[in-house]
């Protein structure tokens, strides 16, 4: 493409700061194109979505494949290569390629109530000690002893010392050793990742990835309650939610900041998953869900990161509500939400990402989603504070002329 | 209270979303002796009321969700008392078969057109999530609907879809029938791909096609 020729330290920094530009709701040279995705790069490579997920290598040569094809301005870093430590977790909040889902399907989160309704005085009261002895058992296989785990803040003098036998139990004993050989697993993981990181950055393309944050009421949701225990807790128990929205917001928070800083980019992911349209009232919305990502978004703000939320499905209802965070801050990713709407009613305080539609990228052709990107360039782009992106990103069955039809449309049009 | 006025508030109470009243009205009322069968139709005219608010954009899914609830809950009360045959209101407006295609574990927005079609008098089939073209094939030939939906929320349910169309093509079980699809990421496009007859963004197109198909 146009950029072939320059130094890669110059795009570095060129494509860096072109984001950032963006994000501060700046005009720049033209409209930036991120790159993000699940196994489009497997399928690309001619790997399956299990090898992805399994093999580090393999998988970060078919990211890198589609990074020099593609010349994104940015992109987002997953390899999911958490296949190894999955596997020896028994994680059962999800199946992934290969172990419950075909080994060419994607992964896919199982919704269930982890923690009844029954539960929420113990886990309010707290969650640590929940989190071990009941939470922990249920969602992984490795985790099963820890239910056996001493019940530390309760422990006095001798009782303290004496109660220490918990470590000679064999079913705690054996989750211990498991952990063991997960940790070893999640940090090789964690070390190939920031590796391959390093080797695309001195190719010239930077990461916009980072952090992983949630909205508070989705952590319920997705961890905790299930969406249809979070639902009718909506009305059955709605003082409990609130409350345990206000300390999962605090706990999710604890570590974000810290992480991001030390992985060298500012974003914060938080894809969004029950807030959406049709998913809850404006009135629900406005006291269990937009208060507290609010509050998530203005503490990682106030930390110089920059949340990038992604608005699952249609929010349009939403749009006269989300405008209320400082100015150029931040990143809203929509998914089927018009953007041209959008713009013009979040365009001075928010950058826009997207939209790309998922169905044009799979079954239509590349002189359409040419159209449509130089329409999102022209009307979205313009004066700044806008990222191409897919709809939710760039989905696993696109076809490869039209993602290339998407990544050269950024050169060609002018905002 | 006069029956007419505790019936009223039944059906008020279901639609106000308030649970534990109108479960509390429920029980009063099949202890005191009231057809079971009459009980079950006031909560039928609850949950149309609620369907009627979800369709104009002023209940979500919480509220149907919660309706079904309650529905279950009082159900569980009413049936053990029936004595003659629960023939129950005939759900005379037609079939409808309906599935997540394979390879997809999504439900809600699957379960939300079954609800909405369950109170819009059809009767509806529901055969899960991860279904099989072949499930859908078998099921047809068993249930004889007029219209098969197929839902889906992950974009490898495009060609599921695709791939149970053509099952059902291949088995000689279209002509006649109606092939409608529904989830998060479809639309036009991906009806096109899927050949299905037509596509729906939420609930009450899926009720307006069937409307339109079967002719109610």
């Amino acid at each position: 493409m146009a950029e072939t020729g320059t130094a890669p330290s110059v795009l570095y920094e060129e494509r860096s700061q072109r984001l950032l530009d963006q994000v501060a709701l700046k005009e720049t040279d033209r409209t930036p194109f991120v790159f993000a995705t699940r196994f489009w790069a497997a399928k690309y490579a001619g790997i399956t979505f299990e090898e992805q997920m399994y093999d580090a290598e393999k998988s970060a040569a078919a990211l890198e494949k589609v990074l020099v094809l593609l010349e994104p301005d940015g992109y987002v870093p997953s390899l999911y290569i958490f296949g190894p430590t999955l596997s020896a977790l028994d994680y059962r909040l999800m199946q992934w390629p290969g172990h419950g889902t075909d080994r060419n399907a994607t992964f896919q989160y199982l919704d269930r109530e982890y923690m009844p309704a029954k539960d929420y005085d113990e886990y309010l009261f707290d969650p640590t000690g929940y989190c071990f002895r009941k939470y922990l058992p249920r969602v992984a296989g490795a985790f099963e002893g820890l239910a056996g785990m001493p019940d530390f803040p309760s422990l006095s003098e001798w009782r303290f010392v004496g109660a220490m036998r918990a470590f000679g139990r064999p079913e705690l004993r054996e989750s211990l050793r498991r952990l063991l050989e997960i940790g070893e697993r999640a940090e090789e993981a964690a070390q190939k990742s920031v590796a391959f990181v390093k080797r695309m950055a001195a190719l010239g393309f930077p990461s916009a990835g980072g952090g992983f944050c949630k909205a508070p009421y989705d952590h319920v949701s997705d961890f905790l309650r299930g969406s249809k225990g979070c639902m009718l807790d909506l009305f059955r128990n709605k003082d409990k939610l609130l409350e345990a929205i206000d300390k999962v917001g605090e706990l999710l928070l604890r570590g974000v900041v810290e992480e991001t800083r030390a992985g060298g980019t500012p974003y914060v992911f938080i894809p969004l998953h029950w807030g959406l349209d049709g998913f809850m009232s404006p009135q629900h919305f406005q006291t269990f869900y937009w208060p507290g990502l609010r509050k998530v978004m203005l503490r990682l703000i106030e930390h110089d990161l920059i949340p990038v939320v992604l608005w699952e499905g249609d929010c349009t209802s939403r749009l006269e509500l989300i405008g209320d965070i400082p100015r150029g801050k931040a990143v809203y990713w929509f998914e089927k939400t018009d953007l041209v709407r959008a713009k013009s009613v979040l365009g001075d305080t928010v950058c826009l990402r997207g939209n790309v539609p998922t169905s044009m990228l799979i079954a239509a052709s590349p002189d359409e989603v040419d159209e449509y990107c130089k329409m999102l360039i022209t009307k979205v782009g313009k004066g700044g504070g806008f990222i191409l992106d897919g709809a939710a990103s760039i989905p696993d069955e696109a076809r490869t002329e039209n993602v290339l039809a998407m990544a050269k449309s950024v050169r060609k049009y002018a905002s | 209270m006069q029956e007419r006025e505790r019936e009223r508030e039944l059906v008020e109470a279901l639609a106000e979303m308030r649970e534990e009243e109108a479960v509390a009205l429920a029980r009063a009322m099949l202890e005191g002796g009231v057809d079971p069968l009459r009980v079950l139709e006031l909560c039928r005219e609850g949950m149309e009321i609620v369907g009627k608010r979800f369709e104009k954009g002023e209940y979500f899914l919480p509220e149907l969700i919660l309706g079904g609830e309650m529905l279950e809950a009082i159900g569980a009360l009413a049936k053990p008392l029936i004595v003659q045959a629960p023939g129950g209101p005939a759900k005379t407006h037609g079939r409808v078969l309906i599935g997540t295609v394979q390879g997809d574990l999504h439900d809600i927005g699957k379960n939300i057109v079954t609800f909405m079609l369950d109170i819009n008098g059809f009767e509806v089939k529901d055969l899960g999530i991860d279904v099989p073209a072949a499930t859908f094939v078998d099921a047809i030939r068993d249930f004889q609907p007029a219209v098969i939906g197929l839902s889906g929320f992950l974009t490898l349910a495009f060609d599921a879809m695709r791939d149970t169309v053509g099952a059902i093509e291949s088995a000689g079980l279209r002509d006649g029938r109606k092939i409608m699809i529904g989830g998060g990421q479809v639309d036009e496009a991906v009806r096109t791909h899927t050949r299905a007859d037509a596509f729906g963004g939420n609930a009450m197109a899926a009720v307006a096609l069937c409307r339109e198909w079967i002719g109610v």
